[in-house]
């Protein structure tokens, strides 16, 4: 499974870089985000290419999420 | 907010405040301009001395401090910084020489599309293509690299400095230029403008408007969202000039604008290719500035310097055209382009994907 670690980079590049993992390995991806902006981008990306997303908020990090993507 | 109806309603306010704030003095298909208030404001601290264009416009610091506060609010507010930051200077700089030459940042563009102006289809025709020129880069690896936290000061220095310029505008010290004719001398009571940025702040931090951003992401990644804010700017916009009696279907005779449609396609192709790459139209530099994106703060100040050039140098167009600096200043601008994106090609970006597990990792 791809993992790929977003943190720090600016729009749309956290987008850029999930797209790119998928293209590698299109059935699951787990994306580490650090701004609520690059969340909802990566989110609303999965779910318009159809992934089932969970996410969980990073504990001791502020608006830090790990996002995990499944095809549905 | 983050919903199609959010944006819509987003791009719906700025589309009838815009006009409102004409109603109530400022140039018309000038409600709010990025580009024109940060350079009316540098020419009001005497950074540039045309004497049309200097005024210290609430507008922006209106945008700011609303997006600051909600930002704080919502615990969005996070410093950071040292994304190449004076690459960002250079290229908000060139972004500015780009959006003087076609007389208005992408935000204008499309509130002079409201207004009927028929210039500014060269203009969305130009910045289409440099954003696409932009998204070529993208894909082939573009990065300014990763931001680092810094300190909260750091961060709290730009809304700060916003503030005493709202000070410096009541006190109006003898230092300060304000226009007596001319576009800088145009504009709506302190207070309304005040209240009309403030409010677009607010609205734009919440939904990430940019106007970049939405023909972006409709092209990269098939993603309609942010494309749908710019729509409805340009409907509300053009139902709010109808209304009022602003709205003028011509090239000829526009307000702030001139009729050179090559230039003003080259313009806007250097301010779209400019924002795609710093990721971010003027607009949304400053959110992101008033969030803590130190960055962006550079990225500003920037355009600011862009703004006191084009003015000192005579690269600004004016209601008469282009002027010739302003054409080699413009395509100077495009030379730096292509050097900063094609030096900030990571060339292992690809072969790292094909190995297959990490991106990005440190």
């Amino acid at each position: 499974m791809a993992q790929i670690d977003t943190r720090g980079m600016s729009c749309p590049q956290p987008v850029l870089m999930t797209k790119k993992a998928l293209e590698v390995n299109s059935t699951e991806v787990t994306v580490l985000v650090d701004s609520k902006t690059a969340k909802s981008n990566v989110e609303r990306y999965l779910n318009l290419t159809g992934y089932t997303i969970n996410t969980v908020e990073l504990d001791g990090e502020t608006n830090t999420f790990e996002i995990s993507a499944k095809k549905k | 907010m983050d919903s199609k109806k959010g944006i819509i309603f987003t791009g719906a306010v700025i589309g009838i405040l815009a006009v409102v704030l004409v109603r109530f003095g400022n140039p018309v298909n000038m409600g709010i301009c990025i580009a024109c208030f940060i350079r009316d404001t540098t020419g009001a601290l005497g950074l540039h001395r045309a004497e049309v264009v200097q005024y210290i416009r609430p507008e922006i610091i209106g945008i700011i401090l609303g997006a600051f506060l909600i930002s704080l609010a919502k615990k969005e507010f996070d410093v950071r910084g040292g994304s190449s930051p004076f690459i960002r200077f250079i290229l908000g700089f060139v972004v500015m020489i780009g959006a003087l030459m076609f007389l208005g940042c992408p935000l204008r563009m499309v509130l002079r599309l409201g207004g009927g102006d028929l210039n500014a289809l060269f203009g969305l025709a130009g910045f289409a293509s440099g954003i696409v020129v932009g998204i070529i880069f993208l894909k082939n690896g573009f990065s300014l690299k990763r931001t680092y936290k810094l300190s909260q000061l750091e961060g709290y220095l730009f809304p700060l400095f916003n503030a005493g310029l709202f000070i410096l505008l009541l006190t109006a010290p003898a230092f300060i230029f304000f226009s007596s004719k001319g576009p800088g001398a145009g504009h709506a009571p302190v207070w309304i403008a005040l209240a009309a940025g403030l409010i677009v702040g607010v609205l734009v931090q919440r939904t990430r408007l940019c106007m970049v951003g939405g023909i972006r992401d409709a092209i990269l990644f098939k993603d309609t969202y942010l494309i749908l804010g710019f729509i409805s700017i340009i409907v509300f916009a053009s139902l709010g000039n109808l209304y009022f009696g602003f709205y003028k279907l011509s090239f000829a005779g526009q307000s702030v604008a001139h009729a050179d449609g090559v230039w003003n396609f080259l313009g806007m192709a250097l301010a779209g290719w400019g924002s795609v790459l710093l990721g971010g139209c003027p607009l949304r530099q400053l959110i992101l500035a008033a969030e803590g994106n130190v960055d962006s703060v550079i990225t500003v100040l920037g355009m600011s310097a862009g703004a006191a050039f084009a003015h000192n140098f005579s690269l600004a167009a004016s209601a008469q055209g282009p002027s010739p600096n302003g054409k080699i200043a413009v395509l100077i601008g495009f030379a730096l382009l292509l050097v900063i994106a094609y030096f900030n090609l990571e060339r292992d970006a690809k072969a790292t994907v094909q190995g297959g597990v990490k991106i990005g990792a440190n």
